[in-house]
């Protein structure tokens, strides 16, 4: 998908600012509520006008106010998923899916309903009202109603925001895969730098209507940590639990890590851990309360805020701690130095529970 | 059992004719005239708001005189349909337009109300899923605009059975004719020997009001349990 947007808009004091091109099959915009994200969504979408400029959608002109062209909405076949699913309440399951089908010419239907149906686990629903549907389960029909217009381009304006956190990070999985299956570029929208890096690697960044950078999401992590309270998020796929001496191990591309016995309902899963639970030691500590110390190389270090990022290799896997400039000092920690990195195994937060079937 | 003369059976058909002519007449333009307002920008909105609300403030006889100007035989287009060989002054036609403008802001009222409440982004996703605008208001404005629609026309319905002030002026109170039960009514109250007859008709039109109220609710009921 090639986007070109050059576009301005303005109501009241509040005024948007976009120029850029991207070539990218899947397109992140990251910012907070405010900076226009939303607007730009609108406006690629056909359902705002902007004040003037042109977009462009893989050589197709869609707005253009020196040519006074304006595709309709209908016109752009750009689907979108809202952040509040936006289902029809007065159709069911099967009838939401099928809207956007049914207006779709015969030519461009790619994607069958039967095989979306599977691909999203709608089989049971299908006959169901949508007022009957639990959060979950309507922002995948409202994902799989958007799939099945056949568009050329998917909008996704905060899917997840109206989720909780358990729920997020299982639609997750379905709004890359999906797309990504169907052959179907997106551009998600959001201003959680976690969903960020789970959906996209590049991304634009918006900061009050106008257009920062274009950076990767993996950039935007580094670069917020050290101003977040969070820290920078380590996101760390577990597998093949084993229960011992009353906590969890589960098997990680670095090595076996232990977490605490809360997590025993889950077989394998996503988890996060901050930088600011890892504390590196210079020398192998000989007796430390964390469960965890995991023996690992520096590979980068970089600058966030006051902090210092250090990236780490333990085996196949990768971690991000951070620490004070004296502290890298004091440890002589440099790329190529070897550390011993050490968690609590409480540390560890459940992101999402995968399948075993997946 | 009520006693009613046949002029008064009359005079029931009649009202039962023009206020679901004026309803169903009334039905499609409220639609278009609520739509307009609710979902369009365009300039002059607010004349035409004050246009199709103005008869709800204005007093009926006010409302029918204009009628009268209007469609008279000398009017600007009663003399146009004059030489194409309608008449329709002192018609049922002329009963069904009084009662028809008389009771427009009812209608529109409701229907607003009933599109005003669809959430914006259902009609943003349907013009996405290439749904253009007419589809749209087929197939997610108009069905979620039910009970708008339900309350609207029985709200007009019953306000045109009792049409009185615009109707007598431009229909006239001609039995058989053009006299509703308000008209025969208003015709029984005065001569002083017809109290009975006045009484029974008064009864007749408690009764149809009731009901139509009775069937609103159990209409509204049942869309609301349905959504």
């Amino acid at each position: 998908m090639r986007l070109t947007m050059n576009v301005e808009k303005s109501f009241g004091p509040f005024s948007l600012m976009a120029d850029f091109t991207v070539n990218e099959e899947r397109l992140g915009v990251f910012g907070v509520s405010g900076s226009g994200k939303s607007t730009l969504v609108g406006m690629l979408a056909g359902l705002q006008e902007p004040d003037r400029g042109d977009i462009f959608l893989d050589d197709q002109c869609l707005f253009s106010s020196s040519h006074k062209i304006n595709l309709r909405p209908e016109q752009r076949r750009i689907a979108m998923v809202f952040q509040q699913h936006a289902l029809f309440p007065h159709l069911n399951v099967r009838k939401n899916l099928l809207y956007g089908f049914n207006r779709c010419p015969p030519k461009q239907r790619t994607i069958r309903m039967e095989t979306l149906v599977e691909t999203l686990g709608l089989e049971g629903l299908l006959h169901r009202s949508v007022t009957n549907l639990s959060g979950g389960e309507r922002q995948r029909v409202a994902l799989g109603r958007a799939i099945l217009a056949n568009p050329r381009l998917l909008l996704m304006d905060e899917p997840l925001s109206a989720l909780d956190d358990s729920l997020r990070f299982q639609i997750i999985p379905y709004l890359r895969s999906v797309s990504e299956r169907f052959g179907i570029p997106y551009l998600f929208i959001s201003h959680s730098v976690v969903e960020m890096r789970l959906m996209t690697e590049t991304l634009l960044l918006f900061e009050q209507g106008r257009m920062v950078e274009q950076t990767t999401s993996e950039q935007l992590a580094r670069h917020r940590m050290g101003c977040s309270p969070a820290g920078y998020i380590n996101l760390l796929r577990l597998h093949h639990m084993t229960r011992r001496d009353g906590m969890c191990s589960y098997r990680w591309a670095g090595g076996e890590l232990l977490l605490s016995a809360s997590n025993r309902d889950t077989e394998s899963g996503l988890f996060e851990l901050s930088s600011k639970d890892i504390i590196l030691f210079k020398k192998h500590p000989e007796a430390i309360s964390a469960r965890n110390l995991l023996e690992c190389s520096v590979i980068g270090l970089f600058e966030s805020g006051t902090k210092l990022g250090v990236e780490l290799q333990c085996g196949e896997g990768v971690l991000v701690a951070e620490i004070v400039p004296e502290a890298a000092n004091e440890l002589e920690i440099r790329v190529g130095s070897r550390v011993h990195a050490a968690c609590k195994a409480s540390a560890f937060r459940r992101l999402a529970s995968v399948d075993r079937k997946t | 059992m009520i006693p009613l003369s046949p002029t008064d059976y009359d005079a029931i058909r009649l009202s039962l004719q023009v206020a679901t002519a004026a309803t169903l007449l009334s039905l499609p333009l409220g639609v278009a005239a609520a739509y307009l307002i609710t979902f369009v920008k365009f300039r002059g909105k607010i004349l035409l708001e004050v246009l199709v609300n103005l008869p709800l403030t204005l007093p009926p006889v006010v409302v029918g005189y204009f009628l009268l100007l209007l469609l008279g035989k000398q009017g600007w287009l009663g003399s146009l349909l004059n030489d194409a060989g309608i008449r329709i002054i002192f018609t049922l036609k002329a009963a069904v337009i009084a009662s028809a403008v008389v009771g427009f802001p009812l209608l529109i009222r409701s229907i607003r109300v009933g599109m005003e409440g669809i959430d914006p982004q259902l009609i943003n996703a349907s013009r996405t899923l290439g749904a253009g605008r007419l589809d749209t208001l087929v197939t997610v404005i108009l069905p979620l605009s039910v009970p708008g629609l339900v309350a609207g026309s029985s709200l007009m319905f019953a306000r045109s059975l009792g049409e009185f002030g615009a109707t007598i002026i431009v229909a006239g109170n001609i039995p058989g004719v053009t006299q509703t039960i308000p008209l025969a009514i208003y015709e029984y109250a005065a001569s002083p020997t017809s109290e009975k007859m006045a009484l029974s008709l008064c009864l007749v039109s408690v009764l149809i009001s009731a009901g139509v109220l009775f069937l609103h609710e159990t209409m509204a009921k049942k869309i609301k349990r349905k959504g």
